[in-house]
Order: structure tokens, then sequence, then C-alpha cells
């Protein structure tokens, strides 16, 4: 008697362990890494060097609530014709993906500032690139602390 | 239809640049989170918003899981002509929303 029901209690900590290992497994590939982060951000500018400066990425470095955390960004540009931003974007390290958002403008914009409020699911760097009409690529990359994680929380009854 | 909300200047000066301030109600669903269930509850987000001035495009966004619920947005547009700043959001699930804000350039 004894033996069956250490045997039963064995198997459902071993069902409970092979569910955990299978839940972690299924969870791990959809965390982005500082790794997809880079592919992407390769992925954008092929390989052309990417200068920090110009573009200032305005983001409080303590986040208490990671669903909505308000940002703002900036590039240093006349905004004219021949010299102006086409886009601006947002990457970040450890979201389940490593996109964030895109803007794109031109010198009708007049002025390349934008705010928006975006999630964090953990503390990590978000990175903010733009690409000029020139061709060339500026970053600005913020380290922020998140205390409350977004996307990933289970939703309660 | 979703609620939307579009705050620009009263009046704006011509040649001169001008904030425009766009919200727009949405659930934005990662499509990351488990539900009561325990099943991953599908994505649903609004993908796409784009700015016409007078028919022309002036401002694009590209949105990913990662942009908050209720996605608020502000651009600076130069004030060319009067007329109207037009604006449309697509997304998941055929998402469509559109609306439109009159300008007046002095």
């Amino acid at each position: 008697m004894t033996d069956i029901t250490n045997a039963s209690r064995r198997d459902v900590l071993l069902g409970a362990g092979a569910a955990g290992a299978a839940l972690l497994l299924t969870l791990r590939p959809l965390a982005a890494s500082p790794e997809s982060m880079d592919a992407a951000i390769r992925k954008l500018t092929g390989g052309a060097k990417i200068t920090e400066g110009r573009i200032k990425l305005d983001i409080p470095p303590l986040v208490e609530n990671g669903n909505t955390v308000a940002m703002s960004v900036t590039v240093d540009s006349p905004m004219t014709a021949a010299n102006h931003v086409e886009a601006i974007h947002i990457f970040n390290e450890r979201n389940p993906q490593p996109y964030v958002m895109a803007f794109h403008l031109g010198p009708r914009a007049g002025k390349a500032d934008i705010s928006a409020r975006i999630r964090l699911s953990d503390s990590q760097n978000v990175v903010a690139i733009a690409r000029m009409s020139d061709g060339t690529f500026w970053s600005h990359t913020v380290s922020v602390i998140v205390t409350l994680a977004a996307c990933l929380e289970a939703v309660s009854n | 239809m979703a609620r939307v909300l579009i705050n620009v200047p009263p009046k704006v000066r011509r040649g001169e640049p001008f904030q425009v301030k766009t919200l727009i109600n949405h659930v934005m669903e990662p499509g990351f989170r488990p539900g009561p269930d325990g099943k991953t509850i599908p994505r649903d987000i609004i993908t796409s918003m784009t700015c016409k001035y007078n028919g022309e495009e002036v401002f694009r966004a590209d949105l990913y899981p990662a942009t908050a619920a209720n996605p608020f947005i502000t651009f600076f547009t130069i004030a060319t002509e009067s007329g109207k700043l037009e604006f449309a959001w697509t997304g998941d699930n055929g998402f469509a929303e559109t609306a439109t804000a009159a300008i007046t350039v002095e």
C-alpha cells in the first residue's frame, strides 16, 4: 500500500517536473536576447556602421510599471529635403521580440521629435536608431530598470 | 469602432512645425500572455498608423506587440496650407480606423 502511494507521488512529481521543463522549453524561444536584437539591427542597417550620437532617446531609467513606459526620441537634424531623418527604429534586448516601434518621416516633419508609450518586460537596454537621408545610421542606448514586467504576466480570472 | 482622440493646435503659423498628438483605444494584446484557461491569448494589435496632410503622407509608424495598450503617438509636421490631417490605423483581425483633424494655417 505504501509502495503504491509512494510510486504515485513520485509519478506526480516526475510529471510536474516534466511539465515545468516543457513550459520552460516553450517559453525560452519567445524571449529576445541581445543577439536577436543585434540580428534585427543588422537586418535594418545591412551591416552599415552605426555611430553614437545625434539621436536622443528620452526614457526614464527606473520604470515602475513596464506595461506603459513613456518615451520620446529626438534627432538633431535640419530636416530639409537634402538632409533629413528618414526613419527612427526602437529596439529592445529582452522583450519577446526585439522590435518596439518604427517611425517613418521626411522633410515634411519639420522636426524629428516623436513620443509614444511602450512595453518593457524586463530590465534591459533600449536602443534607438535613426536612418538619415544620406544613408548614415545614428544610435543612442539607454539602460532601463523595470520593476513590474509587461507582456508575459498571466491574466487573472 | 475604436475611440480616437486627436489633438492639434487651433491655429498654426505657415512654415512652422506643430505637434500632433494621437490616442486610439485598443487592447494591443501582445500574443504572449497565458489566459485564465492556460492557453496563450492570440495576438491582436494595431500594426500600422499613417498620417496624411492634404493627401500627402507626412508620418507613418509601424507598431509591434511592445507598443503599450491604447497607442499614444505624438509627432511634428510643418504647416503648409489649411486643410485636413487624415489618420488611418490598421491591425490584426481586419482592424481599420480612420480620423480627420482640420488645420487652420495663418
